[in-house]
């Protein structure tokens, strides 16, 4: 594989309007439910309560997150007749020809990319707009993020110019399918493991 | 004391039946986008359907045009709308402009990329409509055009004739503000009010649902509005103090304020303190310290804060003595008895004999006193400091006052009319001139709060100047008989006490026509006599004018996109309709189309903006970016601090009125409400409905108030699906507070009062203060058979009762009670 692609996240900056996500839907027209980005917000903590005053000690932040193209794709490892694959590229992509709707790779998948959209009866998922890469455009969500938190490219351009940290709570722990992700951690984010806090928004993603 | 562990676990981690991996924490708890799946509903036209995808696939040539959200959110963005077969398939967002404070990219947020969703939508309002039966029973009969043209000129000549001018209210509505010909606010340059003064005016509002009691506050504390520094000067600051203000979530715009604070932000990395009892967007993003208070004690936050600075020293006299009335006995107006400076009132020497001392203070607020001396010392030490606020901490029943103290806390400490300092109000931004040449002069002068018209239609001659607000006559003479309602939603929505005004709108003998002007069935629309379906603004040429964005200006023409869909018309030529059949169509359009007057517009604008390009130029950049922009947006009262005696101020005294001479005669000769003051100084007031009546009652123990959500632009962009699914209306609650009545994260809970009963899920979160919840204000009232309104609108919740000084909206000044549904 030549060059890999993939994701740069500055949850410094996420606010978690979700502008990434109705982009995203309004580019690929997804239907309700089917959300190639979704965000979660992570967050956790205590008040202490003495008499009439309160204080906080509590913290919060936001996890944007698409599909990573992960190294060792396990979408791709579990589908049963290889329409999940992983192109020259490293974008992993669903080939319609083939998919048969299982949900196999929904069901392997830590990160719920790969999205099943009952209306077509097959797998859906990000494949960093192959089609507007095409143009020299970047990606929908990256174009639209009003915080500047998104970036993508070649992985090792991407860790290069911004680290290499992806373990970061509520994500997986990265050794597991290998994501090409580099995240600027928030000031509160936690890592992978050592997580006290819970995502607060679980019907949002 | 007691530690409170608090955040809820998400337990159901695959609602949908689909098992999952439950060793890993993104998985675990990723399943509800499946269950949302697999219970997807039919989206007939609507986005979702497969349009934009399928239009991509066969590689039609898509035809890329400029528009813009309008809404009233602060900001205004561009959008590229892409066009295949006469409908708009995909909206892009601003690629133009750099990542520099001043010629930034203006990316659109979350709701204006979602624009499409808006003009496709089922509730698109398609043909005239006239009410059948009973006022919002929800029976229409499909009209004319022509016949609704006649009925609404019939109505407005009558009502006229009947009862004057003065019965004729064009009520506050902001769903379409940046355009200038389909404007739907401010009221008196849309074209209704175009159309009415045509024919001898109609009756005025003054302020706003946004600002009502900061507009109060500024008339007698500086003279009038002013604006603070624009927050890219925080730069300027070694302290940013943001008290209620929240950029990040209430100005969403990728080149607005949100972009200019966090640019701001990261370059200065100016320390950053937001006070406010919500964990905002804007404390998570840019703060280093988060302060949270009990709803409407930020006077008193500001008193003892005032104490300490007092006591020891730390305050600028320099500054007060040369600059302010009334902060000590030594600067009072005179024949003002002693005790009634600030300093009295901070040392107990006022008339209410209380020392505000830091434990005062922490018993109201809620914030530690030791935290309070803290904030106190780093405030007035720390030269200087940037300190503005948001427009929640004056949505209240003590909203001047809120206002002013902040105000006062800036002339404390020396800050006002510099570089890196503020007025205390909240931030000013750069504003290109443009020019109004479609503005007209409306002959009426009567003018009421704009929060008052309920009033106004259920006991118009009642209310004057002294015991109701009522500007440019001493009385109101008739009461409100006519109401237009263009792109608004306050009729009901967007007021207090959603019951109580619906139940005034259904006796037709009260207020006898009702015109709205709207693109959707709104809750305001369901109260209509004559619905008329109007154009959205990317149905229709118009020129944009900017939104707030630090020190950039820009402008943008807006284009046709796509031509009204069914039978929509424009605002433009149903005004010139009904002008045409009350014989005034020539002064109304002084003949011109749309197009012209935007040609027309844009010349005039030319001449105080020479660079500003030409109608074929801006049509096809669609943006355009003042090239020179100033290097910080605004510095408000330069002048007044380098010389007051030069260029003072338009208050009596000419100077900042910490002790407002007006409020002092006002305290005395105005009517109020039992129980409600007006007063001279900035105090903390207890209220109706305020955090200390909320802990002594046990039937509504929490305090209410609404924030501005990431969904809609107040009741803009509700009910869309896509919206819903990205941030569906929840009601905020502490775990203190959930732990105390059973709730658990995501539970259905019901929000009530004695007004009314909403039914909404619950988000239980360590980011909102003990004794507080929020339910996000604009949620569309949708009552159940049992009047429920599971649509969680908070003004279900919210009462009609207004501020004493500018009759404010007081929406956050509400007792609520939360059980399990």
């Amino acid at each position: 594989m030549a060059v890999k692609l993939g994701f740069y996240f500055d949850q410094t900056l996420c606010t978690g309007c979700k502008a990434c996500q109705i982009a995203c839907k309004d580019k690929h027209d997804l239907p309700l439910g089917v959300n190639w980005r979704r965000v979660a917000e992570y967050g956790g903590g205590t008040w202490q309560i003495t008499g009439d005053t309160f204080a906080p000690n509590i913290f919060a932040n936001y996890m944007t997150m698409a599909c990573n193209h992960c190294d060792d794709a396990v979408c791709a490892d579990v589908c049963p007749t290889t329409a999940m694959h992983q192109r020259e590229d490293g974008v992993v992509a669903v080939d319609d020809d083939l998919c048969v709707g299982c949900r196999y790779c929904e069901w392997a998948c830590p990160y719920s990319a790969p999205q099943y959209n009952a209306e077509t009866g097959r797998m859906s998922k990000c494949d960093l707009c192959t089609d507007f890469r095409g143009e020299g455009l970047d990606p929908a969500c990256v174009a639209a993020c009003p915080s500047r938190a998104l970036d993508w490219g070649p992985i090792d351009e991407l860790r290069e110019k911004y680290g290499d940290v992806a373990a970061i709570a509520p994500l997986p722990d990265p050794s597991v399918t290998q994501p090409n992700l580099v995240i600027t951690p928030h000031r509160s984010a936690e890592p992978v493991g050592a997580a006290t806090g819970a995502i607060n928004n679980p019907r949002e993603v | 004391m007691t530690a409170i562990s608090d955040h809820p676990t998400s337990t159901d981690a695959s609602p949908g039946g689909i098992s999952r991996r439950s060793f890993l924490k993104w998985s675990a708890v990723a399943g509800g986008g499946v269950a949302l799946a697999s219970g997807t509903r039919q989206l007939g036209l609507l986005p979702g359907a497969g349009l934009s995808a399928s239009a991509a696939e066969e590689g039609e040539d898509l035809e890329t045009l400029w528009s813009a959200c309008v809404v009233n959110c602060g900001s205004c963005c561009p959008l590229r709308m892409q066009v295949a077969d006469g409908r708009v398939v995909r909206v892009l967002p601003d690629d133009t402009g750099d990542d520099d404070l001043g010629s930034q990219q203006i990316r659109a947020c979350v709701r204006g990329l979602n624009y499409r969703q808006r003009m496709y939508t089922p509730d698109r309002l398609k043909t005239p409509m006239k009410r059948v039966g009973k006022r919002g029973g929800g029976e229409w009969e499909e009209i004319s055009w022509e016949q609704a043209y006649d009925e609404i000129a019939e109505a407005v000549q009558r009502i006229i004739d009947e009862y004057g001018n003065e019965a004729i209210y064009l009520n506050y509505g902001t769903g379409t503000i940046r355009g200038t010909i389909a404007k739907s606010w401010p009221p008196a340059i849309t074209p209704i009010a175009r159309l009415m003064n045509t024919v001898g005016g109609y009756l005025n509002h003054y302020a706003d649902y946004s600002t009502a009691q900061i507009q109060g506050a500024v008339a007698y504390h500086y003279g009038g509005w002013i604006g603070a520094n624009s927050l890219d000067d925080a730069k300027s600051a070694k302290l940013q103090v943001m008290f209620g203000n929240n950029p990040l979530e209430t100005r969403m715009s990728g080149g607005g304020e949100l972009w200019v604070s966090q640019r701001t932000r990261e370059q200065s990395k100016v320390r950053t303190i937001v006070i406010d009892p919500r964990y905002s967007e804007t404390a998570l993003g840019v703060a280093d310290e988060w302060v949270p208070l009990r709803p409407g004690t930020d006077a008193a936050l500001v008193a003892g804060m005032a104490h300490v600075m007092v006591s020891e020293g730390l305050h600028d006299q320099e500054f007060l003595d040369s600059h302010c009335q009334g902060f000590d006995e030594d600067h009072m107006p005179e024949d003002i008895p002693a005790g009634n400076s600030y300093v009295a009132y901070l040392m107990g020497e006022g008339p209410d004999g209380v020392e505000k001392t830091p434990q005062w203070a922490a018993s109201i607020t809620g914030v530690p006193a030791d935290t309070i001396v803290r904030l106190a010392r780093e405030i007035a030490t720390t030269k200087p400091t940037y300190i503005n606020q948001g427009w929640g901490p004056q949505r209240h029943a003590n909203g001047e006052n809120q206002a002013r103290a902040i105000f006062t806390l800036v002339a404390m400490t020396g800050n006002i009319g510099i570089r890196g300092g503020s007025t205390g109000e909240r931030e000013g931004s750069y504003g290109l001139p443009m020019a109004n040449p479609y503005a007209s002069e409306n002959p009426v002068e009567t003018s009421i709060p704009v929060f008052a018209w309920t009033d106004a239609v259920e006991k118009g001659p009642e209310m004057t100047a002294t015991n109701a607000g009522i500007q440019g006559a001493e009385k109101l003479e008739v009461p409100i008989k006519m109401i237009w309602n263009y792109a608004g939603n306050a009729l009901t929505n967007q007021h207090g006490d959603i019951n109580r005004t619906i139940e005034l709108l259904e006796d037709d003998s009260k207020c006898e026509m009702i015109v709205v002007i709207d693109t959707r069935m709104t809750v305001s629309a369901r109260y209509a006599d004559i619905l008329l379906p109007d154009a959205m603004n990317a149905e229709q040429l118009d020129l944009v004018a900017q939104g707030s964005a630090g020190n950039m200006g820009y402008a943008i023409l807006g284009n046709q996109v796509v031509e009204p869909p069914y039978d929509c018309k424009t605002v433009y030529e149903m005004c010139s309709e009904i002008a045409k059949r009350l014989g005034t169509e020539e002064a109304f359009t002084e003949g011109r189309t749309q197009e012209e007057w935007v040609r027309h517009i844009l010349d005039a604008s030319r001449e105080d903006i020479p660079d500003l390009p030409s109608f074929e130029e801006l049509k096809e950049m669609g943006v355009w970016r003042d090239p020179n922009p100033p290097e910080v947006g605004y510095v408000p009262l330069q002048d007044f601090r380098e010389d007051p005696e030069e260029h003072p101020l338009p208050t009596p005294s000419g100077k900042i009125e910490i002790f407002s001479t007006q409020l002092w005669e006002m305290a005395e000769t105005w009517e109020l409400p039992e129980g409600d003051r007006i007063t001279a100084l900035p105090e903390h007031l207890d209220t109706w409905e305020g955090p200390a009546e909320a802990r002594e009652r046990d039937d509504y123990p929490l305090q209410c108030i609404g924030h501005h959500y990431k969904q809609r632009t107040h009741s803009t962009y509700g009910n869309l699906p896509w919206l819903e699914e990205a941030h569906p209306q929840i009601v905020w609650m502490n775990p203190v507070d959930a732990e105390e009545r059973g709730i658990a994260n995501d539970d259905t809970v019901e929000v009530f009062n004695e007004r009314g009963r909403i039914r909404l899920p619950a988000r239980v979160t360590v980011r909102i203060a003990p004794g507080v919840v929020s339910v996000p204000q604009g949620a569309w009232f949708t009552p159940d058979e049992q009047g429920v309104d599971v649509g969680g609108s908070v003004n279900t919740l919210t009462s009609w009762r207004q501020s004493p000084i500018h009759k404010g909206n007081a929406q956050h000044t509400t007792l609520v009670q939360i059980t399990r549904a």
